[in-house]
């Protein structure tokens, strides 16, 4: 199989380049597009640079773009792929090397829509009840693994990766606003209500075709704006 | 020499579930803490678990009792786990998973509201009596869903973070330890952290077998770095292969779905636990489930052309229950065998999972040496979670305990550091000696050069060690695999490297952790040969019985080769001791 694959090193090379590999997948046994990117950096080039951890899908390490669609090279089967099989790194975000992208304004949106359950009453000796209706409220919402994905497929959000919260950061903000352990949801939708953060989007759903675990982004957005219709009538 | 040096009341290494339980606690508390890691937290194996926690809420079943809890923990640990760090991690478990549910991880709920509860291996009432539900969980994906919830918490409580570092090696100094050696990946610049406390929470170190359920990270990072600095690991022999991963992949599927009602069949559709564990059936200790499905593999009961693995049969539990408390198994099983459960089952074989030795600590998370048959606290250092052995998982691990070890240990180290430096534990001074011993590996790998590569010598390492310290091990083989395990150290000393660059350079970072899965393949193999006895997931054709009368002790292992022992602890606190007999 022929690979594509984006190289930069910063320290060698003026300019990004790509470069081409001839991989016997089969005798191999690559199966997925990591496996196929493990045996090339393995056996014939120890200076690819990837990140990859669970090799599973569920870590969110291995977010890249292949064939022009950003996925998880861990769970994206080779035989679903025509060749040659051209892999960038993510786009939208700063390269640091080859595959590898800078993501801290990725994490810096996420940190921003307060990542966290926030509860202003007294602590119970026990749980906290949620009938499983409101828990289900948040399924398809708890699972984001933090990939990337879906935000650097995002115009708005390249075009204003300060400001624009971006689809997975919203649909974290949106994971807390909705479940019914949280007492600040009127702050939440107040935080969200300037012109940027939430409202760059323009609902062209590139989030949702891309998310590798079937998560639907948009759907969140829109879930917040009706919220935030309700608060202001 | 110029180093740069940075202060930290605490530095946690590792990211996962016990370092960020750790650091939550250390950084409410107001202390100077930073957690480093290697991968960005959320990409830590934590994520990867599926099936649950353990705590006896009683939720599901009206009742339930944290001393029958405390019984089936050190029954699952064949006896060789201590026995006041269980009566300390069950008691405690109630608590931490309010604790966890309060910070906001999304558990699955019962009608009434209160926390869902499964059914899990080894799990009893009454001491060994009927099934129990006692494993919380977020569907089957609790760890993604306890990391993701520790990692929110931590950003909340403003911990500092030295995301995409690797810890190197520990610093050592004449007292204890003075904190680690750590390069930053993105610029490959080196920095000393020097701490009161250094925490381990490095996980495990599943890459030293070829099959495993382990993510590519987990290569015993702090075992390597514990043993380079002349300090002991224990229970090395201790592997626990989980009997269902997927075949060939070997991907995680959960203990959970034999508890919602799955089961195993060999190529006759026959349900075998029934026949090897008439009581827990397939819901028995993993290691005796595994070493079933290895009887039936071997004696020609496997299914599949090959005749190489089992069948996790799932669908007759109807699409509700399937798509409710197991989507992601689903997901995992469509991508990775081409099989969907609700149609047809699972190919699954036994799959190393977990180790249940480690860095020997207090149930305060304190590492601890011997000298001359003596207990000796290191100074200033901690390790929690899969890389430590309170011990609390003895010889064989009960499936969502470790979610509980975690958590509830990575609470202790940051109480115990809290507590220490309130004391004034101080820091230590290395000499220039100690701080170049924390360079060596690194400037090993920097200078070598033309050897052989880090792939080559880590086949074969997977390899020797899937072949002969397997689920069933034998004197001969384990002879044989220990002869060729030092003549491929001796190869690794001149492997090389060809990228030698600075930035982000991940070939160095996997030849530094190669050393590690070294280090902790010989301290597996040494023990295990060492061990003349069956107990737990340990398991010699030799030596097919557990013989309490010469082996009912921890093994410590020296990376000069030294071994000994200590005693294990059978004096829990509050309850009466309980008496060793023979498991099903």
């Amino acid at each position: 199989m022929r690979f594509s694959i984006y190289r930069y090193n910063p320290e060698t090379d003026k300019k990004p380049y790509m470069q081409d590999y001839d991989l016997d997948s089969e005798a191999n046994s690559c199966y997925m597009v990591l496996d196929a990117l493990l045996a090339i950096k393995n056996t014939m080039d120890d200076t690819l640079t990837l990140r990859r951890s669970c090799r599973e899908g569920v870590c969110g390490s291995d977010g890249m773009n292949i064939n022009g669609k950003n996925g998880l090279a861990c769970t994206t089967h080779l035989s679903s792929l025509k060749e040659p099989i051209i892999i960038r790194p993510l786009p939208g975000l700063p390269v640091i090397r080859d595959l590898v992208v800078d993501m801290t304004q990725f994490y810096q949106q996420y940190e921003k829509i307060k990542p966290y359950l926030q509860n202003s009453e007294p602590v119970p000796a026990k749980e906290r009840l949620q009938s499983p209706a409101e828990r289900a409220k948040l399924d398809g919402l708890y699972e984001c693994i933090l990939c990337a994905c879906c935000t650097s497929s995002c115009p708005s959000f390249w075009w204003n990766p300060d400001k624009f919260v971006g689809p997975a950061g919203l649909l974290q903000a949106y994971r807390f606003i909705a479940d019914s352990r949280d007492t600040e949801k009127s702050e939440r939708l107040a935080d969200l209500a300037d012109p940027f953060s939430l409202f760059r989007c323009r609902g062209i759903m590139n989030c949702v075709d891309v998310c590798p675990k079937g998560l639907n982004p948009t759907k969140a957005i829109n879930e917040i704006k009706e919220l935030m219709l309700e608060e202001a009538v | 020499m110029n180093l740069a040096t940075q202060r930290f009341d605490a530095v946690i290494v590792g990211g996962g579930g016990a370092g960020l339980r750790a650091s939550l606690e250390l950084a409410q508390s107001g202390l100077n803490v930073a957690v480093i890691s290697k991968v960005f937290p959320t990409r830590s194996h934590t994520v990867s678990a599926q099936g649950g926690i353990n705590a006896a809420l009683g939720n599901t079943d009206g009742s339930d009792d944290w001393r029958w809890h405390m019984y089936d923990t050190v029954m699952g640990s064949d006896f060789l786990g201590d026995q006041d760090a269980i009566e300390y991690m069950c008691k405690h478990a109630p608590e931490t998973i309010y604790e966890l549910e309060h910070m906001g991880l999304p558990f699955s709920r019962l009608d009434n509201g209160k926390i869902y509860q499964r059914a899990f291996g080894g799990q009893t009432r009454n001491f060994g009596g009927e099934l129990v539900h006692r494993t919380c969980c977020a569907a089957d994906r609790t760890g993604h869903a306890m990391l993701h919830t520790l990692y929110q918490r931590n950003v909340a409580a403003r911990a500092k973070f030295f995301n995409e570092w690797f810890a190197m090696d520990l610093v050592k100094a004449e007292q204890g330890i003075a904190g680690v050696m750590a390069l930053n990946i993105e610029t490959g610049e080196v920095v000393f952290l020097q701490a009161r406390a250094t925490i381990l929470a490095t996980g495990g170190a599943g890459r030293i077998f070829q099959s495993t359920t382990n993510a590519h990270i987990n290569t015993g990072d702090g075992f390597g770095m514990v043993l380079r600095a002349g300090l002991p690991l224990q229970d090395m022999e201790f592997w626990q292969f989980h009997p269902t991963g997927i075949a060939g992949a070997g991907v995680l599927i959960t203990e959970g779905s034999r508890g919602e009602g799955g089961y195993l069949i060999n190529k006759e559709g026959e349900r075998y636990m029934e026949r090897y564990a008439p009581h827990l059936k397939d819901l028995s200790c993993r290691d005796v489930v595994a070493r079933s499905s290895m009887i039936e593999i071997r004696e020609g009961r496997g299914c599949g052309p090959k005749g190489d693995y089992v069948l996790l049969k799932l669908d007759h539990l109807g699409t509700e229950v399937i798509n409710k408390r197991l989507p992601g198994i689903r997901e995992l099983s469509i991508t990775f065998a081409g099989v969907d459960p609700l149609k047809n089952p699972i190919p699954v074989v036994p799959t190393c999972h977990y180790l249940m030795g480690g860095i020997p600590t207090t149930v305060h998370a304190q590492v601890l040496t011997v000298k001359n048959g003596q207990d000796h606290i290191v100074e200033g250092l901690y390790a929690a979670g899969e890389c430590a052995c309170v011990s609390v998982h003895g010889a064989n691990r009960l499936g969502a305990n470790s979610l509980l070890d975690i958590v509830v240990f990575g609470r202790a180290a940051g109480l115990h550091v809290q507590q220490s430096v309130r004391e004034g534990l101080g820091y230590r001074t290395p000499s220039s000696a100690d701080i170049e011993a924390a360079l060596s590996g690194l400037n090993r790998w920097n200078n070598n050069q033309n050897g052989e590569s880090v792939d080559v010598i880590r086949n074969e390492l997977q390899k020797i060690m899937q072949n002969d310290f397997g689920v069933f091990r034998t004197a001969e083989h384990m002879q044989e695999g220990f002869k060729k395990l030092e003549k491929l150290q001796e190869r690794l000393k001149s492997a090389s490297i060809k990228d030698k660059s600075q930035y982000f350079n991940t070939s160095r970072i996997e030849a530094l952790e190669l050393d590690n899965l070294m280090e902790t393949a010989l301290a597996t193999a040494y023990l295990a040969n060492e061990r003349t006895e069956s107990r737990g997931a340990h398991a010699r054709y030799d030596f097919p019985k557990r013989n309490d009368r010469d082996w009912l002790k921890h093994s410590m292992y020296f990376s000069d080769g030294t071994i000994d022992f200590r005693p294990v602890n059978m004096k829990p606190h509050e309850v009466e001791p309980i008496k060793l007999k023979d498991r099903e």
